[in-house]
């Protein structure tokens, strides 16, 4: 065979299998999303964002992603370092800390749910120790920073490790060299993070960004487990659309919304985090 | 000024001992070499010097303070990396500046400081670049400039010249210890490359199993190495060593011959000899040649001599074919002596 032509042929099966189960997937959410049956419209995108709950959803959704992805970043950073410093037991310890990831959203949202309702872990273990008198609803309308809250911390947990997977893997490529330099050079370990560390490890933040910013714009199981109607979020809304008001017009247009906003962010990820021109890393 | 003292340095690696009771006084702006084969400890010890490795026993002392307790950053040293370590994120101009920034140094300083040595390396026309648009001379320059930079005591080279190819390597080698006796910094230079030892030095350390086994001019390692080892390590091709039989009266038998020796010897030794010192005489040993390799500027012989190979370096210009019986005799005035019980040369 054409030594020129093997690559292609070898990621065709790929291609393909993309072809067939997202683009075009994809071509007919968009076709959905523009037109109301008889030809192009942008009716459904105008019914979506003039409905009351669009704004409050699209603020939650962003809300979230804001509170939760500087703390998934600066944790995820943490612990990296410290797996990385670690001589014996790092690879259980990295075990332990991406059990969160084998474990589906929904579950995760159970989870957290079990432990904040009003017959859940928090009240008894805070009634066993005599802090409160009778058992508190954390998760209702009347508190919504604590069911904000709680979602935080559920997120947190569940999807951290996708994160420090990544970096782990990133950090681990950087030569010890580098490091001995720095320390001869007079940098405090502090400066090193910040002038080697974090510098270098700039292809793998913008992979771990990427990736996590764009499944927090997705967030909906969780939320739904722990906030229900509380905190509507932009994915509730397109399952709402689609399975309750049977509006698959608007719930495309709103995923399509959703994917606008996910591509945006990636390109300013990219865009923050490149690498300068003529650096290779 | 700069003088380094290391007084009775050992390193364990759990049971593995790399360093067996260094000492060794480098003075003021010398230039030292660590020679030896890898895992000789040299490495180990510049490491320990440098701070990026404690020793388990003994002291370091530099320009006259005890510096063993203290980081990198605090003993008035710089160093150069083997794979150079130049930041890849960095422009050439911050690589040579990282550690006048992190001494909080003007901005101004910082300027003047990085055009003087990237001066000094010749590679102005380079600040600008990233390591990646660098080739690796270049980017050896850059590490050097770095270390140059920081205007140290001290500057240690962890086989610098390593991964350069040949003829860079020569022509780094003179550069290099040049601008070095400029910037009146002490050297440590460690490397297993006995040509660039001999070339650079000021005194070299041949180091063998985690030990200095001596500690002298390139010269007087070359003429009187004080063991076998140094002997059969330094020189291309090294020494040659023939069993020497005591006949009393300071003569000694080798191969047949009968030779002055050490007078107060009266055991088996080594006799040592450099392929360049011997010559082709009458009453010379008789040596049958096993493999003949003009290498141009002479001729590298390999003859069969007492049972034993046996080189010798002889002048271009002669005719020698394998199977030839050659009568070879050594310059006697550089006929060396080894006690084969303690290995160390005999006068």
């Amino acid at each position: 065979m054409n030594p020129r032509l093997l690559p292609y042929v070898l990621i065709l099966p790929v291609t393909l299998f993309l072809c067939l189960f997202f683009l075009y997937p994809f071509v007919l959410v968009a076709q959905q999303a523009f037109s109301n049956g008889s030809g192009f419209t942008m009716s459904n995108f105008r019914d979506v964002t003039e409905h009351w709950k669009f704004p409050i959803s699209l603020k939650n959704t962003f809300l979230l992603a804001l509170a939760v992805v500087p703390i998934q970043l600066a944790l995820s950073l943490l612990m990296a370092t410290m797996v990385t410093k670690m001589k014996k037991g790092r690879d259980l310890i990295l075990y332990v800390w991406t059990i969160p990831l084998g474990i589906s959203d929904l579950a995760a949202g159970i989870i957290w749910l079990a432990i904040f309702e009003q017959s859940g872990f928090l009240n008894s273990m805070m009634g066993g120790l005599g802090l409160i008198d009778s058992p508190t609803n954390f998760l209702s309308y009347t508190s919504p920073v604590m069911v904000f809250v709680a979602i935080m911390l559920a997120e947190i947990w569940r999807a951290t490790a996708i994160m420090l997977v990544i970096l782990v893997a990133g950090i681990g490529l950087i030569p010890k060299e580098y490091y001995e330099a720095g320390e001869v050079f007079g940098a405090t370990p502090w400066q090193r993070f910040l002038k080697i560390t974090l510098p270098m490890l700039r292809p793998s933040l913008q992979t771990a960004l990427v990736l996590r910013v764009i499944l927090a714009f997705e967030v909906f199981a969780v939320v739904q487990a722990l906030g229900g109607t509380l905190f509507p979020v932009l994915m509730g809304e397109t399952y709402a659309y689609q399975f309750e008001l049977l509006n698959g017009g608007a719930a495309a247009a709103i995923a399509l919304i959703i994917l606008a906003i996910s591509i945006t962010f990636t390109l300013i990820i990219m865009r923050a985090l490149r690498v300068p021109k003529g650096a290779t890393i | 000024m700069a003088v380094i003292e290391i007084k009775n340095v050992a390193k364990r690696f759990g049971e593995y001992q790399a360093l067996h009771d260094i000492n060794l006084t480098i003075a003021d702006q010398e230039f030292m070499v660590l020679l030896g084969a890898s895992g000789c400890g040299k490495s180990t010890l510049l490491r320990i010097i440098c701070g990026l490795e404690t020793a388990t026993e003994g002291e370091i002392w530099i320009g006259g303070k005890r510096v063993d307790h203290l980081a990198p950053k605090d003993r008035g040293i710089s160093m150069v990396f083997q794979n150079y370590a130049v930041f890849p994120h960095l422009t050439v101009f911050e690589n040579i500046g990282f550690g006048l920034r992190m001494q909080k140094m003007s901005n101004d300083d910082v300027k003047r400081r990085v055009e003087r040595t990237a001066g000094l390396m010749h590679i102005e026309q380079l600040l600008t670049r990233y390591s990646g648009e660098l080739s690796g001379g270049q980017r050896q320059r850059v590490a050097v400039a770095r270390a140059l930079a920081m205007e140290p005591d001290v500057i240690l080279m962890d086989e610098p010249l390593s991964n350069l190819d040949a003829l860079l390597r020569m022509e780094m080698r003179a550069e290099l210890k040049g601008v070095l006796a400029e910037s009146n910094t002490t050297a440590i230079y460690v490397t297993h490359d006995q040509v660039e030892a001999m070339s650079m030095a000021d005194r070299i350390s041949v180091m063998h199993e985690g030990k200095i086994v001596q500690a002298a001019s390139p010269i007087e390692v070359y003429r009187n190495p004080a063991a076998e080892f140094v002997a059969g390590f330094i020189g291309n091709p090294p020494m040659n060593f023939l069993e020497a039989t005591p006949q009393g009266g300071g003569k000694f038998s080798v191969a047949g011959h009968s030779f002055d020796g050490p007078s107060a010897a009266n055991s088996n030794l080594q006799f040592a000899i450099r392929p360049e010192d011997m010559t082709l005489a009458e009453n010379g040993f008789p040596a049958v040649a096993k493999v003949v390799e003009p290498l141009g500027a002479h001729l590298l012989v390999t003859c069969e001599l007492d049972g034993k190979l046996f080189r010798a370096i002889l002048d271009s210009e002669m005719q020698v074919k394998p199977g030839e019986t050659l009568k070879l005799a050594p310059v006697k005035d550089r006929i060396r002596w080894f006690d084969p019980e303690t290995t160390l040369a005999v006068a």
